[in-house]
């Protein structure tokens, strides 16, 4: 292997680690506050490329319909909490909240995608769009289930990543699609050829690390979020609304994972069904940062970038056999770090 | 835990294999087929059913084992022209090295650390089946020979239909008798309850890859079945869908009883093949819709059904009256050597969390056949020393020796083994397990059957004596109405006597009673002190972790108390109750 294949490969590996540090991050930031560990964050990745695709051509997404539907699912199930509590009063604000936002948004969505529409508003349209699926998301399947164990949570992540991708597929169809590049150009730097878009695609995840470590680590509102996780009766009784931080939550791992979407669509091809290994590259970076620590996530997403496009390079075919039997020695050095004397929750 | 030993009778059983067997005498040939699959899935259902159900630890990943026994004996039949027969011990021993290293690699880790390796090693090993050559790759291997059954060629699917159901029905047997036995208690405790398997002498790091190790070797059968029923493999049936697709039938049909690997592998099969055949008409587009359907009523029933379909069944179906105790012979009694000098000694022992000193150099002894008591304000460090010494904390510095050997950085099982007893300050019984079951646990110690006995049902003399035991303890602390109520049903009082009687029933030479009355209402407290009493009348060594004085007065031979980590007066209940610093401690020096 010469330099240029290498510094190819090494560009490679780093764009494509850092969009798996966003998915690893929001998977962190998913667990950190809820403790649901968001296998489905792929089907937003696959639903942020696919909407900018539809916009692409000038027509309203297929997200629209799926951001109504799961708004009248959401109002629905509000208005049934509302009445089995006896709080029927609510019911208005709460349909409003609930079914009237996501239908207002898929409304203007609706309307603004015509082909005169720049790039970047599109991207804007497709993130205004996936990113409120997130807290319908919690509403709808997570928040009934706030109080239980993690394996649980787990096992309904399964299941709504199951219902995401055969939604995607009704959706959006089983074609692949492609998104263009925010920029074609690139430059040399000491002979070697970086590209534009690589450069901006790694700039915008190190802002976005960066903003949420420092958010989570130091401000109120990021100690807050932490503490639900801990404690959600106590957080509750020190004023912090448990339902409110989860769907808060999950808006921003909606937005970093269709961002990733938007990032990766010049790169490849996305099916409605891609986003299942995309997700569990970031996974395997969120859990050599222990499912807990930012940086550490991201440097694990970016070690499996770098891996994978090496690993391409020799082994074509078993790049993803690579990648996933790296989490064995990183789950045997985490399990030799841990200490033994731990009762299940 | 529903669904014990005959959970509707003799009469459904004769019933459930009656159809099961009439079914490819009469139905037609698409749901014999259909019956084959139940079958097959069923048998890794079941395995998941001990694994996640009963054990807590989940795996998405046991299709790439289903894959494991299926591809071995695809290989060797094919090209090495092997008997099947032998294929399935050769991937049954390559699926029991495979689960002991990835068990050993994952199962240490915190609950949901396994389920994500195991999505990863999942997929890996399922596009392994697809990339190498040798394997066939994404078209897979052909021509795999029937299975030949004494003399009979198995090509109809009808004849298969009976040795699927026949090795179901058998893993069916050995998986219900493993979870009434002893392993089966301590299996059961597993999941939430690691800390108090491990005080009753259970290796839990260990049963947990035996229990692990049982579920991938029942896929890798199912696999081997799978192969040569289809006579051909690819790798599509082994990807992590399926994976998924088999702890969604653990799940829906209920993953704490055996019965629920059943039902749910019946449900989730049919509802598939009606689903697929209604959806594309609904929708009017073809494509896998049926996914859909099923990650909903996934998530609907966790919601609303967190235990799956059986428990609702078998309220429905009469239940048989559990089976009486017999007197059986004790177990044997453990050694009890004449110990030189005190029974446990502590010497110095100091435990720090980092810059807080819990227990500071504290020295004290019990001799044989005494109650001591270890008392002190809130906080003075007593839970934190009895915790050093039944090992779920490991001292800082010092000694503690049980009969003169040193049992500083033994793990807690090796404790209970060495003959100490302990109760738990906030109980810790199994809830859903009998009174019976749970004291049973407690005599884990005293019994060997292992996993293999217990399955094949070799351990029954053994358990009888185990039964035996545990309900003469239970006599003991006078709770025999309760025996075969749930641990759960009981009041606090009574769990706290119940954890008395398992302690009993481990034999111990030193019971470690942690403010066993704490939280007690008056009636309730002295009936435990005439217990203890008891206890103390027939010769039991107690140490007793307590705050309430007039609990501890009347009971204790000698008092030790602590305030702030440090041993504060040592002496009879008599002078404790007049020394002048404890009065300071525990009234702020109004003497």
């Amino acid at each position: 292997m010469d330099l240029p294949i290498f510094a190819l490969l090494a560009q490679d590996g780093i764009t494509n680690g850092a969009v798996y540090a966003l998915l690893a991050l929001s998977l962190v930031l998913v667990f950190a506050v809820t403790r649901v560990i968001f296998v489905p964050s792929g089907e937003f990745v696959a639903y942020g490329t696919l909407t900018l695709a539809g916009l692409q051509l000038g027509k309203p997404p297929a997200t629209v319909g799926l951001l109504v539907g799961m708004g009248v699912v959401a109002g629905a199930m509000e208005i049934f909490a509302c009445v089995r509590n006896g709080e029927a009063g609510r019911i208005p604000r709460r349909v409003a909240a609930w079914t009237g936002i996501p239908c207002v948004l898929a409304g203007i969505g609706w309307w603004l995608a015509t082909p005169e529409l720049p790039f970047w508003a599109q991207i804007l349209v497709t993130l205004m769009l996936v990113t409120p699926l997130g807290p319908l998301l919690y509403r709808i399947a997570y928040q009934p289930l706030a109080e239980a164990s993690v394996l649980v949570l787990l096992i309904v992540s399964v299941a709504v990543h199951f219902a995401l991708t055969g939604l995607g597929l009704w959706f959006f169809g089983a074609e692949g699609s492609r998104t263009p590049a925010f920029s074609a150009s690139s430059f040399e730097v000491a002979g070697v050829n970086v590209s534009v878009q690589s450069l901006l695609v790694v700039l915008t995840s190190l802002a976005l690390i960066v903003m949420l470590y420092v958010g989570f680590g130091y401000t109120l509102y990021g100690k807050a979020l932490r503490a639900t996780a801990l404690n959600r009766v106590g957080a509750r009784l020190v004023g912090i609304p448990p339902n409110l931080a989860g769907s808060l939550t999950f808006a921003l791992a909606a937005l970093l994972c269709s961002f990733a979407g938007v990032l990766i669509g010049p790169f490849t091809t996305v099916y409605y069904d891609s986003g299942f290994l995309v997700s569990l590259k970031g996974f395997v970076g969120a859990i050599i940062g222990g499912l807990v620590s930012y940086p550490l996530a991201a440097a694990g997403a970016l070690l499996v970038g770098l891996l994978e496009a090496f690993a391409s390079y020799w082994a074509s075919a078993f790049k993803e056999v690579i990648v996933f039997t790296l989490i064995i020695p990183v789950l045997l050095w985490r399990s030799l770090a841990t200490h033994h004397h731990e009762d299940d929750e | 835990m529903t669904g014990r030993r005959l959970p509707f009778g003799a009469f459904g059983y004769v019933a459930f294999v009656a159809v099961l067997a009439g079914i490819p005498l009469v139905a037609p040939e698409f749901w014999v087929t259909l019956g084959n699959y139940v079958g097959l899935y069923s048998i890794v259902a079941l395995g998941l059913v001990l694994l996640t159900g009963v054990a807590g630890q989940t795996s998405f990943g046991q299709a790439a084992f289903v894959g494991i026994g299926a591809y071995t004996t695809a290989i060797l039949s094919t090209h090495y022209a092997l008997s099947p027969w032998i294929n399935l011990f050769v991937g049954l021993a390559l699926t029991l090295g495979l689960a002991f290293c990835l068990g050993l690699i994952t199962l240490r880790m915190k609950g949901h650390y396994l389920p994500l390796a195991t999505i990863a090693w999942g997929i890996s090993l399922a596009l392994l089946f697809g990339n190498l050559e040798f394997l066939g790759g994404h078209t897979g291997l052909t021509g795999i020979p029937a299975l030949n059954l004494f003399g009979l060629e198995l090509r109809n699917e009808r004849y298969f239909y009976f040795l699927i159901w026949g090795i179901a029905l058998l893993a069916l047997w050995a998986t219900d008798n493993l979870l009434d036995s002893r392993p089966g208690r301590a299996v059961r405790a597993l999941r939430g309850h690691l800390g108090m398997a491990e005080a009753f002498g259970v290796d839990a790091a260990r049963l947990k890859i035996v229990v692990f190790v049982y579920a991938a070797l029942l896929a890798a059968v199912s696999g081997w079945l799978y192969a040569h029923l289809q006579r051909f493999v690819n790798p599509t049936p082994f990807g992590i869908n399926q994976g998924i697709e088999y702890l969604f039938m653990a799940v829906v049909g209920g993953a704490g009883s055996v019965w629920g690997a059943v039902v749910g592998a019946t449900l989730i099969t049919l509802a598939k093949q009606v689903l697929q055949d209604i959806l594309p008409a609904l929708l009017g587009k073809s494509g896998n819709f049926e996914v859909v359907v099923f990650g909903l009523l996934m998530i609907v029933l966790l919601q609303h059904a967190r235990d799956g379909v059986w428990p609702w069944l078998a309220q429905l179906l009469p239940r048989a009256a559990p089976a009486p105790v017999s007197d059986a012979e004790p177990l044997p009694s453990r050694a009890r050597m004449a110990t030189q000098g005190p029974l446990l000694e502590v010497r110095a022992a100091r435990k720090a969390f980092g810059g807080l000193v819990a227990v500071n150099d504290l020295t004290f002894a019990i001799e044989s056949g005494e109650i001591l008591g270890l008392i002190g304000p809130n906080g003075a460090g007593k839970s934190t020393m009895f915790n050093l010494i039944s090992g779920a904390l490991d001292v800082t510095s010092g000694d503690i020796a049980f009969r003169g050997k040193s049992i500083v950085g033994c793990m807690p099982f090796e404790i209970a083994r060495a003959g100490i007893g302990r109760t738990f300050q906030h109980v810790k019984l199994v809830p859903g397990m009998s009174v019976l079951d749970n004291v049973a646990l407690g005599a884990y110690v005293r019994g060997s059957a292992g996993v293999f006995a217990a399955a094949f049902g070799l351990d029954r003399a053994e358990e009888t004596r185990t039964k035996a035991e545990a309900a003469r303890a239970i006599a003991r602390v006078g709770l025999v109405p309760h025996v075969h109520d749930p641990a759960g049903s009981l009041p606090l009082g009574k769990q706290r006597i119940v954890e008395i009687a398992r302690a009993l029933a481990a034999d111990p030479a030193l019971l470690l009673l942690d403010e066993p009355a704490a939280g007690l209402r008056y009636l309730e407290k002295q009936e435990l002190a005439s217990l203890l009493r008891q206890l103390k009348g027939e010769g039991m060594t107690v140490l007793l972790v307590e705050h309430d004085m007039d609990f501890v007065m009347g009971l204790t031979d000698r008092l030790v108390v602590m305030e702030f980590g440090e041993k504060l007066a040592e002496g009879l209940p008599v002078d404790i109750q007049r020394n002048p610093a404890v009065l300071e401690a525990y009234l702020g020096g109004v003497a």
